[in-house]
């Protein structure tokens, strides 16, 4: 195998996106993703089931995509790399059954590597320039519809450490239940920046979750959306029982700052008080522009380097998955066996199963 | 040369041949772990015949029915180690591998495969018997049921011998699609036998919070 610069084939199947990437080395070759959002539009939210199907449907197509995009052979396949966890179980196990069977089918090594991981490891495929390659070690918030999490990558194939997670809802679900309540669809995300746009982030003070003192001692750096949530809602219920109009502008504007406020000023004293002077943001909320324009006043006026991958390597992807992989390959590590399975709940300090 | 993956009951990964029949064969009945086992079925099965992928002339798939999670890990290692090497997919439906084999050891005439579906139902098939050829003729089904339903007077296959299996044998799997090939019988579509929609109900709309 090339171990300089290896041809990695990533696959990731964690939730509603069957995604496949193909890297050389850090260089991006191809980032192919059929999304199984829209059949999850009339339910609200991820159905899990769904997710599967589409994956099991996907995945071929997806695959030919992505090699002739790519333009390589899959002949030419130095390793396979797919997330083994964390993310739904039944989802993860389609990329799984696939990964494996690719590898024997082209006699390559696998790599089952951290789908969280795998957010930081897309860092290093951007090639627009926002400064060079990612420097250690760095903070890392990785916000989406599954996760939030935030991450002192000290390497990113051998130290990797998680300073807090949400302990309820993930940030993106929350803004899905909160667009529920205020009778936006479904993906939540986008409509509440649309709806914010005209709305004022002051008129209305919701709770931000975890930040009372009581709290920091011992969620410092863990987040919580489920009161929120249960906020807003109320909010919203008085509002429409004493027939009152309800401003959904500025209840979209004042929740989107109470999600932002609260993850970026944990992200910021996290990068404070372990000196570290880097943050790198990932996952789909990414998309979210109050949270880009927040997360650049507050590092800049921290004096921390923000990094923020273009928007396709944020969204859950397979190049990122091939990335790490690739990382993998080049410090050297053995490949996974062929046992591993899927793991719903993998800690982020198992960057290779 | 075929590889053959059934995972619609247990894992069955197995290399057969037209001539040498089941040339290997790896077989486990745990329902759980079709993803931890699938990668060393296949490499132990291909390892044990002396085979590489090159020398395959397809992979077939059972494509169920079966209980959504496990079943999915198959057709998507089949479906993708068939890419991989280039080779054609060969879907066939599980339940008629079971019914080969029952005819394959000295079993005759009519028959109804059963196997479980969980959430306390199960699948069936209904065959006539075998053909000349040794191929099992599924007349009815694959078919969901509550299992009072099977044993009930207006089951139109309720007389049937019924054959409860636990397992799906990739070797069965295997040389049922080498000989129903020679035949020229064709292989069933490539999708997934589930037999039953996700079960999700639409949302009616947020709940209230406060009093
Ligand atoms: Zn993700």
């Amino acid at each position: 195998m090339n171990h300089h610069e290896p041809l990695v084939l990533g696959i990731e199947t964690s939730c509603d996106e069957t995604g496949v990437g193909i890297v050389r080395g850090t260089t991006l070759l191809a980032n192919t993703i059929a999304s199984s959002m829209a059949e999850h539009a009339r339910f609200g939210g991820v159905v899990p089931e769904v997710a599967a199907r589409a994956h099991l449907e996907e995945i071929v197509p997806v695959i030919n995509q992505a090699v002739a995009t790519a333009g390589i052979r899959l002949a030419d396949v130095d390793a396979v790399a797919v997330t083994s966890g964390p993310g739904l179980a039944g989802a993860l196990m389609v990329g799984v059954g696939a990964a494996k069977a690719l590898a024997l089918a082209l006699d390559t090594p696998i790599y089952a590597v951290n789908h969280l991981v795998g957010h930081v490891g897309a860092d290093l495929l951007d090639t627009t320039g926002s400064g060079g390659p990612l420097e250690y070690p760095t903070i890392a918030l990785l916000v989406s519809g599954g996760h939030t999490s935030l991450l002192l990558v000290r390497d990113l194939v051998s130290d990797v450490e998680l300073l807090g997670e949400t302990i309820d809802d993930a940030a993106g679900e929350a803004f899905d239940k909160v667009a529920r309540v205020l009778g936006l669809p479904y993906p939540g995300g986008p409509e509440i920046d649309r709806a914010a746009a005209d709305g004022d982030p002051r008129a209305i003070r919701f709770p931000r979750g975890l930040s009372l003192p009581k709290d920091m001692a011992k969620h410092r750096y863990d987040f919580s959306f489920s009161g929120l949530k249960t906020a807003v809602a109320r909010w919203v219920e008085q509002r429409a029982d004493a027939g009152e109009p309800v401003p959904v502008a500025d209840v979209a504007a004042s929740f989107r700052e109470a999600v932002v406020d609260v993850l970026l000023t944990k992200a910021v004293a996290a990068c404070r008080d372990y000196g570290v002077p880097r943050l790198l943001l990932g996952g789909g909320v990414v998309a979210n522009a109050r949270l880009r324009a927040v997360a650049i006043e507050r590092t800049d006026a921290a004096g921390i380097a923000l990094r923020i991958p273009p928007l396709s390597l944020c969204t859950d992807n397979g190049a990122m998955i091939a990335a790490l992989g690739a990382q993998l390959v080049m410090a050297g590590h053995a490949p996974s066996t062929l046992s591993f399975g899927a793991d719903s709940t993998l800690p982020v300090t198992d960057i290779q199963a | 040369m075929l590889l053959a993956i059934d995972t619609s009951a247990g894992t069955s990964v197995a290399v057969v041949d037209r001539d040498r029949g089941v040339i290997a064969e790896r077989s486990t009945a745990d329902t759980m772990r079709h993803a931890e086992i699938i990668g060393d079925g296949i490499r132990e099965a291909l390892d044990e015949a002396g085979v590489t992928p090159r020398d395959l002339s397809g992979v077939v798939a059972g494509m169920g029915p079966g209980p959504f999670t496990g079943l999915r890990v198959g057709i998507a290692a089949a479906r993708v180690f068939a890419l991989g090497c280039g080779k054609p997919l060969l879907p066939l439906v599980s339940h008629d591998a079971v019914a080969f084999g029952h005819y394959r050891s000295g079993g005759a005439g009519e028959l109804l495969v059963v196997t479980d579906a969980r959430r306390r139902e199960l699948f069936w098939s209904a065959y006539s018997g075998c053909d000349p050829a040794g191929l099992p003729v599924r007349i009815d089904g694959p078919g969901l049921a509550k299992p009072a339903a099977l044993d009930d007077a207006a089951f139109p296959h309720v007389a049937r011998k019924r054959l409860d299996a636990h397992t799906v044998s990739a070797g069965d799997l295997g040389m049922l699609a080498e000989l129903g090939h020679l035949a020229g019988r064709p292989f069933a579509a490539n999708e997934p036998l589930y037999l039953r929609s996700p079960d999700v109900t639409v949302s009616a709309g947020p709940k209230r919070v406060g009093q």
